[in-house]
């Protein structure tokens, strides 16, 4: 691989590039799924090639192939630096990058036990045990388990001498009951929706989630929920449990704080950010006991955003983006961090695949553990909801105003869960919403979650993120606004 | 070595050429290739899939170029069956080696499943209706033409003082399909794609269009529209939340309606996960919703075959209000004791199948019309992150963006500030009074169907944000 990236590179040099950067990339995936109680999805994949990127003329260009070979590669450099050549006929300014030092390493994931090495028939007979678990609670109408496994080999290099190998080793699980009665379609998940968990991490994942034993546990939740009672609509206390929070985080503060979009370049598609520059070092984000970081570092956990290097061969770091309530910091690239004056990037530039262009993603962008136990915060609350593992999320373009709806819910009375409630929901403005957190948990409680499904950019890229969270306490927040009629 | 400079004068036009797809005849062979080696393995049946892509996209933000791209790939899926098992392993890697790898790991994932007594043999030959999705004019686009309509683009918001944002995409891409009992289809197309937005702060508007002939729009056009729009939507001002009459232009119409496809899956009615479970045969929506699934409308794009290779069938979702079909797969269908409509995804899955080519029923109400007949109203420009609140009552949540605007008196008297919706579709297809022509639409929440703008009564908007 080295040879066809150094090759790109000087194909890139020679046709007029000042500089080049290049991944190439093999991606091995496999998927499982059931249904209830049949093989739903059994597949495996693989892709490999190779993606350019130059800067000619003062301007970028990109262009990826998986004919790896050396004209296939050749031919691949000089259509990037075409392309950068075009891009200058519309450009307003010249792309500066922030100095970034070159690094020659080779980085591997940790993990126990390889997925790809456990045998498939073994993956399979877990989810038809966790699914047939859920098909024996009564009124269970749909069953659904789902696992996937990633190993992603990439090879760095650029003009300015980095040469990284990186291997990632990715897993996730989930399992989810469905259950239609009359007119309504209730489904709880574990560990979490949407796919379940999602870590930097190998088959042990899978076995420390104990599916079987959660797996009659949501399926009655789910048959039970038609009968709860349906969550009002007020303004009161909110409890999340940590996978909501951790989506919460993600919306409200992942998206808002990627420099990109503050600098207009999403504004046709993922939308801009209400973090404008002036608020650096001002805005109120939250409380003064909401402490958020973006960290890419092993020692943070092994998340969806853990790495070694970024994809523009910045090494991971940890950046504080709120400190004690206040706003402290963006995601950045060398460009964007150049634009406003950063010393150095941030480290979050990420790609899907080898076909994509790099673009700033979240890391692990995490809510610093508290003070609580979680039982002690559930027995302080004297009349509040607590709500669990999100059925819906939605943010207006700039992330102010948002609204999420959960799978459950129950109402805490007098330091009790005292009912279930169906059709949770609430819903805010970041700001107001960050600033009434009162109690949040500590670190026994703390998860970090993995969003395997984060999508930006144009063409989309698909990125997985990580969030950490514990379960935390929210004073008035407008509750049940997704089913109410006015 | 040719000198650099003399390169860069006929690299273009060279790379162009590059991005040429791989012939039929060489995709037939490539299958036969395929079938040959899984035959030599043991699989009983066999099935191949080749998706081949290149594409390219500009992007701008702040007036130039930022993001400028290019990609070219060729994946190779195969699908094998064994003894009453089946599984499915895809690579890009094209040499034999590779290949054979690739049928022996389908073999292996086949093999380490229980027995589906429920697999159906693959299907033989069959007849499919010719469509030609293929425009040389688009295939033909260079970044330089690319990067001339971007130029033009900006300038006009330079000059008005506006910041323009957007994509200038243009590509080619082919699917192939055969099978050990004899059945190939293959289908190529084109496609191009301009969106725009004008950001006039603390206000922006947005235009986008999109064909499979790169001439069916003009990207200029589209950025005065939504420079116009823009200009007008600067001055917002904040009105309550409530129940609104609302014209929805065609891009907010498909992000929403496109939320109803996979109800029309006979799978997902059967897994009860469908909004249409105990309704179908009644008076759901409006008498004035027809709904088609047909990939031959001529503003529809896509390959005229499904999954395993069956052809697309045209079929009538609703009518007049009523939903009377669902699409089916092979199994599906089976399963139900109909014919399979040719809508099944590539098996093995756990989905069945789903119309990709919706087609709304239309009327004879512009836009002009719409707002002339509205005392009070909103008119909607684009809806933005839609997600589904309540699956049975198809209770929708999402923000308008881009573009909203008081109607009072049939006339747009204002820009207002964006709002929450939570918004039944169900409910929303009972209440609507007029609608405009369908057009092929095109938003980023839904894929692309032709749908007309529509005046609906009683929109439920739930909450507003801070522009």
């Amino acid at each position: 691989m080295w040879d066809l990236c150094t090759n790109a590179l000087d194909t890139a040099r020679l046709r007029g590039a000042a500089y080049g950067d290049v991944r190439a990339m093999h991606i091995r995936q496999r998927d499982l799924t059931t249904k209830n109680g049949q093989v739903g999805t059994l597949a495996q994949s693989e892709s490999i090639g190779i993606g350019i990127r130059v800067l000619a003329n003062g301007a970028w260009g990109f262009a990826s192939t998986d004919r790896l070979t050396r004209d296939g590669v050749a031919a691949c450099a000089a259509q990037a630096v075409s392309i950068a050549k075009a891009s200058a006929l519309a450009k307003r300014g010249e792309v500066v990058m922030a100095p970034e030092e070159s690094y020659v390493d080779s980085w591997q994931s940790p993990f126990r036990k390889d997925p790809f090495e456990i045998p498939l028939e073994r993956q399979l007979a877990l989810l038809l045990a966790a699914d047939e678990e859920m098909r024996r609670v009564k009124g269970v109408t749909l069953t659904e388990t789902d696992m996937q496994f990633r190993k992603i080999d990439s090879w760095f290099a650029s003009s300015s001498g980095s040469r990284i190998h990186q291997r990632k080793v990715i897993s996730g699980c989930g399992i989810a009951a469905t259950s239609f009665q009359g007119d309504e379609i209730q489904k709880r998940s574990y560990p979490n929706s949407f796919g379940g968990q999602y870590a930097l991490q190998g088959y042990e994942l899978i076995e420390s989630l104990h599916l079987l034993k959660h797996a009659p546990i949501i399926a009655e939740e789910a048959v039970a929920l038609h009968s709860a009672s349906q969550c009002p609509e007020k303004i009161g206390t909110l409890i999340l449990g940590a996978s909501q929070l951790g989506l919460q985080i993600h919306e409200s503060i992942g998206h808002p704080i990627e420099l990109d979009r503050v600098l207009g370049q999403e504004a046709n598609f993922a939308g801009t950010s209400f973090l404008t520059l002036d608020q650096l070092n001002r805005l109120k984000y939250g409380s003064s006991i909401v402490n958020v970081v973006a960290d890419a570092r092993l020692d943070h956990g092994q998340g969806l955003g853990t790495f070694a290097y970024d994809d523009e061969g910045v090494p991971a770091q940890c950046t504080d983006i709120i400190k004690d309530g206040k706003f402290r910091g963006y995601l950045s690239n060398r460009e964007t961090a150049h634009l406003i004056g950063l010393k150095r990037s941030s480290g979050t530039m990420r790609t899907e695949s080898w076909n994509r262009l790099p673009i700033i993603r979240m890391t692990n962008v995490s809510l610093l553990p508290g003070t609580w136990d979680y039982s002690d915060l559930i027995a302080d609350t004297q009349d509040g909801i607590l709500m669990e593992t999100n059925r819906s999320w939605s943010i207006d373009d700039r992330r102010y105003q948002f609204q999420f709806s959960t799978e459950i819910g129950w109402e805490i009375k007098g330091g009790k869960k005292v009912r279930l409630l169906k059709n949770p929901s609430y819903s805010g403005i970041t700001t107001e919403f960050w600033n009434s957190c009162d109690a949040i948990c500590k670190f026994d409680h703390w998860t970090l979650w993995g969003t395997p499904n984060c999508g930006k950019g144009q063409p989309m890229q698909t990125m997985g993120t990580g969030h950490g969270a514990s379960p935390s306490r929210f004073r008035n927040v407008r509750i049940g606004t997704a089913f109410s009629n006015q | 070595m040719k000198s650099p400079a003399k390169s860069r004068k006929v690299s273009s036009r060279q790379i162009a050429a590059r991005a040429e797809l791989v012939e039929e005849r060489q995709l037939r062979q490539m299958i036969a290739t395929v079938l040959r080696l899984a035959k030599s393995t043991g699989a009983e049946e066999t099935e191949v899939h080749i998706d081949e892509v290149a594409d390219t996209l500009t992007r701008f933000a702040n007036n130039g170029i930022h993001q400028n791209v290019a990609e070219h790939g060729v994946t190779i899926s195969i699908r094998t069956v064994l003894d009453g098992r089946t599984a499915r392993a895809t690579t890009n890697r094209l040499d034999e080696d590779s290949l054979r790898a690739a049928i022996e790991a389908s073999l292996s994932l086949a093999h380490s499943q229980p027995k589906d007594p429920l697999l159906l043999p693959m299907p033989g030959k069959q007849r499919y209706r010719r469509v030609n999705r293929f425009v040389n004019r688009t295939a033909a686009l260079t970044a330089e033409d690319r990067a001339q309509a971007v130029r033009r683009a900006c300038d006009l918001a330079i000059k008005n003082g506006q910041v323009a944002a957007g994509i200038f995409a243009s590509g080619q891409s082919q699917s192939a399909i055969g099978n050990s009992r004899g059945l190939f289809a293959a289908y190529r197309e084109t496609h191009a794609e301009f969106s725009i937005t004008m950001q006039q702060e603390p206000a922006a508007s947005w235009a986008k269009a999109n064909s499979a002939d790169v001439r069916a729009f003009d990207p200029q056009k589209l950025a005065e529209r939504a420079s116009e729009k823009a200009h007008l939507a600067s001055d917002a001002r904040e009105l309550a939340p409530g129940r609104y009459t609302v014209i929805l232009e065609p891009a907010a119409v498909l992000d929403l309606v496109g939320f109803l496809f996979y109800d029309f899956a006979a799978t997902a009615l059967r897994d009860k996960r469908s909004c249409l479970n105990d309704r179908m045969g009644k008076q759901l929506f409006g008498k004035n919703i027809t709904i088609t699934d047909d990939v031959y409308h001529p503003l529809q794009e896509g390959a005229p075959f499904d999954g395993e290779g069956l052809p697309r069938e045209r079929v009538t979702l609703v009518e007049s209000g009523i939903p009377k079909n669902l699409v089916y797969s092979r199994a599906s269908a089976k399963a139900a004791g109909k014919k399979p409509t040719g809508h099944g995804f590539a098996l093995p899955n756990e989905y069945g199948e789903a119309p990709m080519n919706l087609v709304f029923a239309g009327g004879n109400s512009s836009l002009e019309k719409m707002v002339a007949s509205t005392d009070r109203g909103l008119l909607v420009t684009r809806l933005w992150y839609i997600r589904e609140v309540d699956p049975y009552e198809k209770v929708m949540t999402g923000m308008t963006r881009d573009g909203l605007f008081l109607v009072e008196n049939g006339r747009v008297t204002g820009a207002i500030r964006n709002f929450r919706f939570n918004q039944s579709l169900i409910e929303m297809l009972k209440n609507v009074e007029l609608l405009g022509p369908a057009v092929r639409a095109t938003g980023e929440e839904a894929f692309e169907m032709v749908v007309p703008a529509m005046k609906v009564r009683d929109f439920h908007f739930s909450e507003v944000t801070k522009f």
